[in-house]
């Protein structure tokens, strides 16, 4: 696909093409190939070491592709950063940093505001704006390390909206979040999605995976399956994903790593 | 003073100043030390108490003498660039870099002073930059091309260069030409050393340090919380982590002098480790990290001023560390001290408000016919020692809850209210606990014990909004309403007795 920017109707938001991710030489993600479709809730699903996390930080840029490219809005990825919005693992950040939740949630329009300038109160109206939508304005000004850990996840999803993108990648978003604030999530990334954003989500439970996602991706180091969830969510494609592992393939990862080291 | 040891400690190395190679084969670096910086002033150091210390502290207040204006100047300085990225090494625990980064330094103080066997401030700084950054960059060369973590690279370079730098330094001191005078200085700091020229470029590293931060405040935090978030937002993260290192190398080099090569790291860590126990704010983090350690350079420049020719390093450190210590007994929300106060008046809290109940309960045995009880009836009550219990009642009286005559105790006002609030919080937490969490009634009262005291006004109220009916706890007595109508109702029954106003006082 060529990667100047055309009609941005048919310009998928997220396309990636033969994306291969090696850590320390050691391939953990190949030949990723997929078109995300516009205003969808997509679910990442996969086992253990599947390499969900990996993919969505590739697409970002924040690991190097050893082979492959992945665009967003029809742009190498790098160049359209301000479209895309993510939310981290939460163990990601020290919590003890001495930062109040409405600085986290200010983080978020740092990309728009620029550099060396200070936020606008536009910018702190916006903020409490996304605090709101995750039911945590009230905490605004206590430091970051007296909430517990679904807060904690509320205020990440809070600096994502902050962002005010048009894709989002959110990797795991609902550990260690109790059930309310689960659903409450979910219906706010229902909203967005109903507002013509496109949202990637790593997740790692399965039954909720059915009925939270439109489109699912299934993921073991490679594509197992992509595509709305009632045509990928069948018994022989989860197998196919979570089933026995793909021997072969982990050695052969394993023998690239060393001939990486002996290079 | 504290300098006697430190004489002490010199007397056996200076046996040994002939043999400093011999003991450098050794390892031990301290001795070494200690033999450069000393042996030529051991003498002195003893003769502290001959210092008219008086005459010298006046001369440091006065600033008349310009080699105090330079060294205040000079520790001024160095207090706000440490204190500031001091901040951003403890917030991103990276507290051993500044160690590392500081003994790096010591080869290119050495190579500066070679440049034409001077003190030239100028080549000196640029040496010691060049030797910080050339550590620096050998720390993130080692940790990404082996398998050595971080601390490892940073304890080797650490020592690596501080020992080529002694091993330099060493060589330079039997140079038969030069003046060597001052090189020792860079090892525990004189601030009384500090020179015009000095003073020049600490100034302007400070400026620089002080500008960039403040230029880009929100980009150094976001790199510092998040740095993956940052590469998403396109920020140049790499170069503001450069950057920062940079930074921390111009502060680190432009301290050296008066603080010396081997406490500059405890410059950097200290007062920013002071001022986390203070503030859990960064902006303000920065703040009080920079004033404190403007304060310690301060002191640390008076108290080695005092004496002849003490090294300043230790004292500035010694300050610092005081400080902290200071903090960590006081600061308002971690300190020990307020701590400790904070449980103990809850402690008190919490018995005087058992003792309101117990009297509540013994007035509610008798139907509340009586409207005093007796000291016997309520220390059977509380199960408690005749004494205790008459120290119970002298802290409600001193806090005017109840009034005591002869052998007779009863609630004031104020103090038949608070009782009601207790009694009604501990019997509405039964209730919760019965309705709603079906935790059966003989399971309740030991939770409700503790529950009562902790219990806030909002609390109170959706408590009563949850339950159905709050009038009778799980054990059938009756749950005291709203003290004040609760309170005119008792009135009414009873007659007001030697009290000077009624339970019902409160309108």
């Amino acid at each position: 696909m060529s990667l100047e920017t055309g009609n941005p109707a048919n310009v998928p938001p997220l396309e990636i093409h033969d994306l291969t991710v090696a850590y320390r030489n050691k391939p953990v993600l190949w030949g990723i190939d997929l078109v995300a479709p516009a205003g969808k809730l997509i679910g990442i699903v996969g086992p253990n070491g599947a390499g969900k996390s990996t993919l969505i930080k590739a697409c970002m840029g924040l690991l190097p592709c050893s082979s492959g490219w992945v665009t967003a809005f029809g742009r190498p990825v790098t160049q359209s950063l301000k479209r895309v919005g993510y939310v981290p693992q939460r163990e990601s950040v020290d919590w003890d940093f001495p930062v109040s939740v409405m600085d986290v949630v200010l983080m978020g329009r740092y990309g728009r505001i620029g550099l060396f300038k200070r936020p606008s109160p536009e910018d702190r109206r916006i903020a409490r704006d996304c605090l709101e939508q995750v039911q945590m304005l009230p905490f605004a000004d206590r430091q970051i390390s007296n909430l517990s850990g679904g807060q904690q996840q509320r205020v990440f999803l809070a600096r994502a909206l902050a962002q005010e993108s048009d894709l989002y990648f959110m990797d795991e978003p609902f550990t260690g979040v109790d059930a309310a604030t689960e659903s409450a999530i979910i219906s706010l990334l229902q909203g967005l999605r109903s507002r013509g954003k496109t949202i990637l989500v790593v997740h790692h439970d399965l039954p909720t995976a059915r009925t939270y996602f439109d489109w699912l991706l299934l993921l073991n180091m490679r594509v197992v399956a992509f595509g709305p969830t009632e045509e990928v969510f069948t018994p022989e494609l989860l197998q196919k994903t979570y089933g026995g592992r793909l021997t072969i393939l982990s050695e052969v990862a394993e023998a690239v790593r060393g001939q990486g080291s002996l290079t | 003073m504290s300098a006697a040891p430190l004489g002490d400690s010199t007397q056996p190395f200076g046996r040994r100043t002939g043999s400093g190679q011999r003991l450098m084969g050794m390892g031990l670096r301290w001795a070494v030390l200690f033999t450069s910086a000393f042996t030529a002033q051991a003498a002195k150091i003893g003769d502290l108490t001959q210092t008219r210390w008086t005459e010298q502290a006046w001369r440091f207040v006065t600033l008349s003498d310009p080699v105090v204006r330079y060294a205040c100047l000079g520790t001024l300085l160095l207090g706000i660039s440490c204190g500031l990225l001091g901040s951003f090494l403890v917030v991103r625990r990276m507290a051993l870099l500044g160690d590392a980064l500081s003994h790096a330094v010591l080869p290119g103080v050495a190579l500066g002073f070679l440049w034409n066997l001077e003190k030239d401030p100028l080549a000196i700084f640029i040496g010691a930059l060049l030797a910080g950054l050339a550590g620096s960059a050998t720390v993130s060369i080692l940790t990404r091309t082996t398998r050595l973590k971080e601390d490892t690279a940073l304890g080797m370079v650490l020592a690596s260069f501080f020992g080529l730098g002694l091993c330099l330094m060493s060589m330079f001191q039997r140079l038969p030409t030069g003046n060597k005078s001052g090189i020792e200085t860079f090892l525990f700091g004189q601030a009384a050393a500090l020179g015009p020229g000095d003073i020049q470029v600490m100034g302007a590293v400070t400026l620089v340090v002080v500008g960039l931060l403040g230029l880009g405040y929100k980009e150094f935090l976001l790199v510092s919380f998040d740095p993956g978030f940052a590469r998403v937002l396109a920020l140049p993260t790499v170069w503001f982590e450069r950057l920062l290192v940079m930074l921390l190398a111009f502060a680190v080099v432009s301290a050296l002098q008066a603080v010396g090569v081997v406490l500059v790291s405890a410059m950097l860590i200290i007062p920013a480790a002071t001022a986390s126990l203070l503030t859990d704010r960064f902006h303000r983090m920065l703040v009080w990290s920079s004033c404190l350690g403007m304060i310690s350079g301060l002191s640390g420049a008076f108290l080695s001023f005092l004496g002849t020719r003490l090294p300043t390093g230790p004292f500035m450190v010694l300050s610092a560390s005081l400080l902290f210590a200071l903090a960590l007994l006081f600061s308002p929300r971690q300190g020990i001290v307020p701590r400790w106060y904070r449980q103990r008046s809850q402690r008190v809290r919490i018995e005087r408000e058992n003792t309101l109940k117990a009297i509540y309960q013994v007035l509610e045995s008798d139907g509340f016919a009586s409207e005093t009880i007796t000291v016997a009836a309520l220390t059977a009550r509380r199960r408690l020692a005749l004494a205790a219990v008459e120290a119970e009642i002298r802290s409600l009286v001193a806090v005017e809850f109840a009034t005591a005559s002869g052998d007779r105790v009863a609630l004031t006002p104020s103090g038949w209210q608070r009782a009601c609030a207790i009694v009604r919080n501990h019997r509405l937490w039964e209730l919760y606990l019965t309705h709603a969490a079906q935790i059966a009634p003989d399971h309740v009262h030991d939770d409700a014990e503790k529950i009562e005291h902790v219990l806030g006004e909002a609390m109170v109220r959706e408590l009563e909004r949850r339950l159905p009916r709050i009038d009778t706890d799980p054990h059938g007595r009756p749950i005291p309403s709203l003290p004040a109508s609760m309170a005119g109702a008792h009135l009414g029954a009873g007659g007001a007795g030697d009290r000077p106003v009624g339970y019902g006082g409160r309108s």
